[in-house]
């Protein structure tokens, strides 16, 4: 019980799994096509600045939206019974079993012109398609990646000592009042690891922006996936950019040493 | 406590987001009975997307594939989750720190990125080792990104776990791996579940590591659905999401009356 | 707690008996299709272990049955050999290149398009071919044999050719296309596709600058990604195969392609037209090479050999529409396929044609990185 032995194996694999590809992207991405070593990555990579401050806008207002929808529902979820609770929460989650992909496609069927969102809006006089543009994407991540959102806060605010509020009811503070001084500020941790949860990954992702999106709607994620097929220097120098990015945020979100957070 | 039936606003908000969720899948299981090609035009009632479905070999192997890798991965990080759980528990200070940093960096870091240097490791290894890229490297990385699931879920546990009463189980004749598996392992049970449950759940998702590290002759349902996506889409893509969902449904029902079943028997104590 | 317990052990237990029973139904359906298929009674997999065949070819290029009146060849090969065929699809042929040069992959057969022959032939990336085990080859037309990107016919069997053209919605255009222009039209603004592929999409561009596809510098690149760009604002999307879906569906007005792939989408939507560029379009090959990666060589040969069977060739070809260089097959086709256009351009139209050649390796690289820059711009 006392033994560290038993972290062995896992230091080990951590070592071979984790650090090394770490380390290979980091060689390969200061090298050139020869092999000798080359700040030509970083001068290419350079090319798709854009792209990458087009994700960060995705993301940015994919996780705004998604705040806005999950902190009301996770503030009302907390009012119900345990049992309607639990029902809700699954409710939430289920289409998070589906795949990924199928998500995604299910928003292609129903944004497409012809399809059901437009024949319900043509009612109304209004004809076209709802694809190809930044908003469908952004509606495609805050699909993905809402329950991401929900569940932390909901479980912050869960945890919440009823104790508390009722302190603060009995000391003849309003409903409006308690949620300012106590839920709120008590809700903040599961904010952030909210915030994180879906920021990172829709930063990140790609196919994405690639089904839902338009011409111009490329992200950094899918020009990764494509730029390897002929030029893994640059590729890998992206990666470890979008890395390093990433890392700075999450420092910025106070997450290390916070782990549970995450769970 | 004083927990309210909600008032109609809030029924309402939760009506808009179950819309919201819901919308889309039931759009696409419909047209999964549409026997036009086409999603955008509706030409009748048929099955035959569901029959296609069951005929192909390729697809049926997939989902095989994709639950294969699921439970092992799962099982495989599990073990190695919670032995590494247990043992990184007992590091103090900056070493625990440090270790516990790496092994979130799968977690925190972007698929893709994982992916990608993933890819790089096997291509590396594979041209040293003579191997060649499929069923392994995609179940080595799938247990690579579910290993630190498990170890967030046991980690909380074992802090809240009095060491105290372990070292009365060896105090009463216990041996040390007596003690373990009554007092240890059965305390840490529902974190183990929990991680494995994630494991299972994040391995069945996963596109991106996939994608990066399938290689030649390897297919999953998600590498599946990628390639049907990217090409001219049939319904039987609408047919295989409308049984996935009904699965599922299923199962969230099975838990429920096991769910049930469970309260009644500790309210009869 | 015990409560949870339970409800993650019920969860598991069901995940278990759910893939016993996908187990169990995979491979239930398997035999069940097998038995369905080869109607000889030797029911299983004949003679079990024949070995593999790693496949990797493009999307949608090969007949699986994909509608009720097609054959699945991939099973119909199984049953006739024994060999398992391990069937994975590409994209682009960039895509192909750079999985069998950059990962440690082994593919037995490729179907590589004509330029990346010669570049494959060029690096040393493919195996001679024993025709000997490819009897079939007799079919082939001589027109086909001894391809410009592999003048000895030393490493290739065709197995398909076509020309790109362009399809539009007849509904949805003022007056008929008739060149590569239509593209740049700014009538058709937003609704405009337009190919996802480096060499394609570059092609048509130079050909509105006058400048020949077939073989091309860095200079000619550059006058070509200003056109592209030119085009950009008017796009809906750069596409592949997503333009089935995007045309079929009545999402876009106009998009270039594979002709035999229009002569899908045309049977699909009675809306669509298609049109022949008078300026001429690219010829493409695309044949059947066995990599140097390949570890199962003579099963590699027996499926070339077996996709070259007269009747097999044409139910390849009336799936995918490309014409067929196999002699045998017309035998096998109905005649609206035989007469159409876009599975068999005429003689007349292929003389204005231009077949892509190996371009420069760096030439190459720029115009592939330039595509990307156009696209991400």
């Amino acid at each position: 019980m006392k033994s560290k032995k038993l972290s062995i194996p896992y230091i080990a694999w951590m070592v071979v799994f984790t650090m090394i590809p770490i380390v290979m992207i980091g060689l390969t991405a200061f090298r050139d096509k020869a092999g000798g070593f080359s700040l030509e990555p970083f001068t290419k990579a350079w090319d798709y600045r854009f792209v990458f401050l087009k994700s960060l806008w995705i993301a940015l207002l994919s996780t705004v939206i998604c705040l806005i929808l999950a902190y009301p529902l996770a503030y009302l979820l907390t009012k119900m019974k345990k049992s309607t609770q639990k029902t809700v929460q699954l409710l939430i989650m289920v289409p998070m079993w589906m795949n990924f992909l199928l998500r995604i496609y299910a928003w292609k069927i129903l944004l497409q012109k012809n399809g059901p969102l437009d024949m319900a809006l043509s009612l109304l006089g209004i004809h076209g398609s709802y694809i190809g543009n930044t908003a469908a994407v952004v509606v495609g991540m805050v699909y993905e990646y809402l329950p991401f959102m929900v569940l932390p806060i909901f479980t912050v605010m869960s945890k919440i000592d009823g104790g508390l509020i009722e302190a603060a009811q009995d000391l003849g503070s309003n409903n409006l009042a308690v949620f300012k001084k106590v839920i709120f500020p008590l809700s903040i941790p599961g904010v952030i690891s909210g915030i994180t949860m879906v920021f990172v990954p829709s930063a990140s992702t790609f196919l994405v922006a690639e089904h839902l999106g338009g011409k111009d709607d490329v992200m950094i994620g899918d020009v990764i996936d494509k730029i390897f097929l002929n030029d893994q220097n640059t590729g890998s120098a992206i990666s470890l950019i979008l890395m390093v990015f990433i890392l700075i945020f999450l420092i910025l979100m106070n997450l290390f040493g916070d782990e549970e957070a995450l769970a | 406590m004083n927990k309210k039936k909600p008032g109609l606003p809030s029924k309402i908000y939760f009506g808009l987001i179950f819309f919201f969720l819901y919308m889309p899948i039931a759009v696409m299981i419909f047209m999964s009975f549409n026997s036009g090609r086409n999603s955008t035009v509706w030409k009748g009632f048929s099955l035959k997307w569901y029959g296609e479905l069951f005929k192909s070999k390729e697809l049926m192997n997939a989902l095989g594939n994709t639950l294969l890798i699921a439970l092992l991965a799962s099982v495989f990080a599990t073990i190695l989750g919670t032995a590494a759980a247990i043992g990184i528990n007992n590091f103090r200070g900056k070493s625990r720190a440090v270790i516990q940093n790496v092994s979130n960096l799968p977690i925190i870091s972007p698929d893709i990125v994982m992916g990608v240097s993933l890819m790089l490791l096997f291509s590396f290894l594979g041209v040293l080792l003579h191997f060649e890229m499929g069923f392994w490297t995609v179940l080595l990385s799938h247990i690579c990104f579910c290993v630190p699931f498990v170890v967030l879920n046991v980690m909380p546990r074992l802090r809240r776990m009095d060491q105290s009463v372990y070292d009365a189980a060896l105090d009463l004749g216990c041996n040390q791996w007596q003690a373990f598996c009554k007092v240890v392992l059965h305390e840490l049970l529902p974190g183990i579940f929990s991680g494995m449950l994630m494991s299972f759940t994040y391995s069945m998702d996963d596109v991106v590591i996939t994608h990066f590290t399938q290689g030649a002759s390897f297919n999953n349902l998600s590498t599946k659905i990628f390639e049907m996506l990217r090409r001219q889409v049939r319904p039987t893509i609408n047919a295989l999401s409308a049984l996935l969902f009904v699965a599922i449904i299923v199962i969230l029902i099975l838990i429920n009356i096991f769910d049930r079943r469970a309260e009644k028997r500790e309210a009869r104590r | 707690m015990k409560r949870t317990l339970s409800i993650i052990m019920a969860l598991v237990l069901t995940f278990t008996a759910l893939t016993c029973l996908a187990g169990c139904g995979s491979s239930g359906s398997s035999s069940n299709g097998s038995n369905a298929s080869g109607g000889d009674a030797t029911g299983d997999s004949p003679s079990g272990n024949k070995g593999e065949v790693n496949v990797y070819s493009w999307g949608e290029y090969i007949a699986l049955g994909q509608d009720e009146d097609l054959m699945n060849v991939l099973e119909a090969f199984e049953d006739e050999t024994g060999i398992k065929v391990n069937y994975t699809t590409y994209d682009t042929n960039e895509e192909l290149y750079s999985k069998l040069t950059q990962s440690n992959v082994s593919y037995d057969v490729i179907v590589p398009s004509d330029y990346m022959i010669s570049k494959m032939i060029k690096e040393d990336l493919l195996l001679e071919l024993n025709y000997d085990n490819i009897p079939n080859y007799k079919y082939i037309d001589d027109r086909f044999k001894k391809l410009a990107c592999d003048p000895d016919g030393k490493y290739t069997v065709c197995y398909s050719w076509g020309v790109t053209a362009m399809v539009y919605d007849s509904t949805a255009v003022s007056e008929k296309p008739k060149d590569w222009d239509a593209l740049w039209n700014k009538d058709y603004e937003g609704n405009i596709l337009m190919f996802d592929n480096s060499r394609d999409a570059m092609a048509i561009a130079m050909q509105q600058c006058g400048i020949d596809p077939s073989n091309c510098t860095k200079a000619d690149v550059d006058k070509a990604v200003e056109k592209l760009k030119e085009q950009k604002p008017l796009l809906k999307k750069y596409v592949m195969d997503q333009v089935f879906n995007e045309m079929e569906g009545s999402q876009a007005t106009i998009a270039p392609y594979y002709a035999g792939d229009i002569a899908v989408m045309m049977e699909e939507n009675e809306d669509l037209d298609y049109c022949l560029p008078e300026s001429g379009s690219n010829l493409f090959y695309d044949a059947f090479c066995v990599p140097k990666c390949s570890k199962n060589k003579e099963n590699a040969e027996a499926f070339i050999n077996f996709m070259q069977k007269p009747e097999i060739a044409a139910e390849n070809c009336k799936y995918l529409r490309y014409g067929t260089p196999n002699t045998g097959a017309k035998d096998f086709l109905d005649k609206d396929i035989t007469g159409s256009e876009l599975t068999f351009p005429s003689d007349e139209y292929l003389n204005k044609c231009y077949v892509f050649s190996n371009v420069d390796d760096e030439v190459y690289a720029y115009m592939q990185e330039q595509f990307l820059k156009v696209k991400t711009s």
